[in-house]
């Protein structure tokens, strides 16, 4: 079997703290955004997520992103929504991305289509993300497609998933991640972490199962850019947890200063998952604010960072 | 049963455009239960494409026939026989009985008053809620009772997904999350084990995907 190119594997495997970050592409055919991103987040990240047509809005899809992203130097891990495509493109753009040399791929259900630019799009959701991770894994590791032909040519990938500890019901969410991992997904990250009191049982149950040695758990960060960001997340946004005391610590805090504090919250939630027992990372989705991401990195003491 | 509603009277009065004699049909299955298509619906519309006629200084002559079930060739012999004296037919039946007339009724132009949207149930008096997609493999087995292809918004089988909040879909406050609903019925019937028990792809060629779909009893033939 030839060798995986991930630097995220690789930098995991050797048992260090990994930064990804994401970035979204753009709604045009303009590869210079992506370029753009890139130089952004170069030498901070270990890879860099590319979302899949994030909240069914159409963009530049994620292969294509992540292709720029890996010629800017950059490794990329490619999200793929089972909305879009049923297994006979999702299996094909497996095997695209991994002749173009993306090296990472996370397995994700996808946000409705009601929620975007689009909702009078047919829904596919052939597979979900479950099976998803079945498939990618067996087309790597047993050179098959999921219709039980032959892949000449088995796509080598770091295979990965997400995880909501935040949605409901709870108790379901750890049930869920350990039948992600016996699918095959070998690094989860999760929603992004405001309620570290939930995060940390959260953890707790994921240990009690063993399943944080068999897939590494990065911890999702997103800086609030203001009160209103965060009052918005917080009502607005399925399965975001974002208590009131997050709410009312940028509330405290002048406006034109309020971004900075966004920025000290993160810091301090990474600093405080470093020490969580299980968490072998983090992934920072700075939506549309990856010039947040050098400096959260930075100021949280997680340099220095080789994106190769 | 079949669930559908009646199309707006506009799109209705845009397919009898020009046409004086109409036959309207009703039909006393799925479409009479739901209170959409029977006698009594056909009496509401005659009157209103009269209305309409009206006060357009139009003439019209609607014939009225409601039918027993419009999906079965032998409650449509009337009716055709009346068709010869009109200009079309409007149907108030399902999808399935306005193209049975088409296909047994010659060349006459047969027009769809009703969107025929669902097979459902009634939770609750009043209300009739989607149930099942007709997938042709039925999973309710495995999963309490409760459809994940029809109940989920993304027909997943090995659900939730991270949208459900507080047992509601993210699509919608007034939707119940599916998986939600199946997790509560298996912890209800002792059957959790189920739950991280991987359910694979299914196999859509059951359904409408692998093309038409019928069932043939030689015994009845």
């Amino acid at each position: 079997m030839s060798q995986n190119n991930s630097n995220l594997q690789t930098v995991l495997k050797a048992g260090k703290f990994a930064v990804t970050a994401e970035a979204g592409p753009p709604r045009g055919a303009k590869p210079e955004v992506v370029r753009e991103k890139a130089k952004i987040l170069k030498g901070y990240v270990d890879a860099c997520n590319v979302t899949d047509n994030q909240t069914s809005v159409v963009r530049m899809c994620s292969m294509a992103a992540c292709k720029i992203l890996r010629e800017e130097g950059i490794d990329a891990v490619m999200q793929m929504v089972c909305r879009d495509r049923n297994r006979i493109a999702a299996q094909s753009d497996i095997l695209g991305a991994a002749s173009l040399g993306i090296s990472n791929l996370l397995c994700l259900s996808g946000d409705h289509q009601v929620f975007g630019d689009h909702p009078q799009a047919k829904n596919v959701f052939d597979v979900d993300s479950i099976q998803l991770l079945k498939i990618a894994k067996q087309m790597r590791d047993d050179a098959k497609f999921s219709g039980g032909k032959d892949v000449d040519g088995p796509p080598q990938m770091f295979i990965g998933a997400a995880v909501n500890p935040f949605a409901d019901p709870f108790k379901i969410q750890v049930p869920r991640l350990a039948k992600k991992v016996a699918a095959g997904a070998q690094f989860i990250q999760t929603q992004c972490i405001f309620n570290l009191e939930k995060f940390a049982e959260f953890m707790k149950g994921a240990r009690d199962r063993g399943l944080h040695e068999q897939a590494y758990i990065l911890a999702g960060i997103t800086p609030l850019k203001s009160a209103t960001m965060a009052e918005y997340m917080a009502a607005k946004v399925a399965g975001m947890d974002v208590p009131a005391a997050v709410i009312d610590r940028l509330k405290g805090v002048e406006k034109k200063k309020q971004k900075q504090e966004g920025i000290k919250i993160a810091v301090e939630t990474i600093q405080k998952l470093k020490s969580m027992k299980g968490v072998r990372g983090v992934h920072i989705m700075a939506i549309e604010w990856e010039e947040a991401v050098p400096e959260i990195v930075q100021a949280a003491g997680l340099m220095p960072k080789n994106g190769r | 049963m079949i669930v559908g509603e009646r199309k707006p009277i506009e799109t209705i009065m845009s397919y009898l455009e020009g046409s004086e004699n109409i036959l309207l049909t009703g039909c006393h299955g799925c479409v009479t239960v739901c209170c959409t298509g029977g006698q009594k619906e056909v009496d509401i519309l005659a009157s209103m494409i009269e209305l309409a006629r009206m006060k357009k200084h139009k003439a019209v002559k609607i014939t009225k026939i409601t039918v027993e079930r419009q999906c079965d060739p032998e409650f449509l012999t009337e009716l055709i026989e009346k068709s010869k004296d009109n200009d079309l037919v409007m149907s108030m039946a399902c999808g399935a009985g306005v193209q049975l007339i088409a296909e047994k009724i010659g060349a006459k132009r047969v027009f769809p008053a009703i969107d025929t949207n669902f097979i459902g149930a009634v939770p609750e008096k009043g209300t009739w809620s989607e149930r099942c997609q007709t997938c042709g493999d039925c999973k309710l087995a495995l999963t309490g009772g409760i459809c994940p292809v029809t109940r989920c918004a993304k027909s997943l089988m090995n659900g939730p997904c991270g949208g459900s909040r507080n047992g509601i879909c993210e699509i919608n406050p007034d939707i119940q999350c599916g998986w939600q609903l199946i997790i509560d019925r298996l912890e209800a019937t002792g059957c959790m084990d189920q739950y991280e028990v991987i359910m694979e792809p299914v196999d859509w060629s059951k359904s409408r995907d692998g093309g038409l779909r019928k069932l043939v009893r030689e015994d009845i033939k």
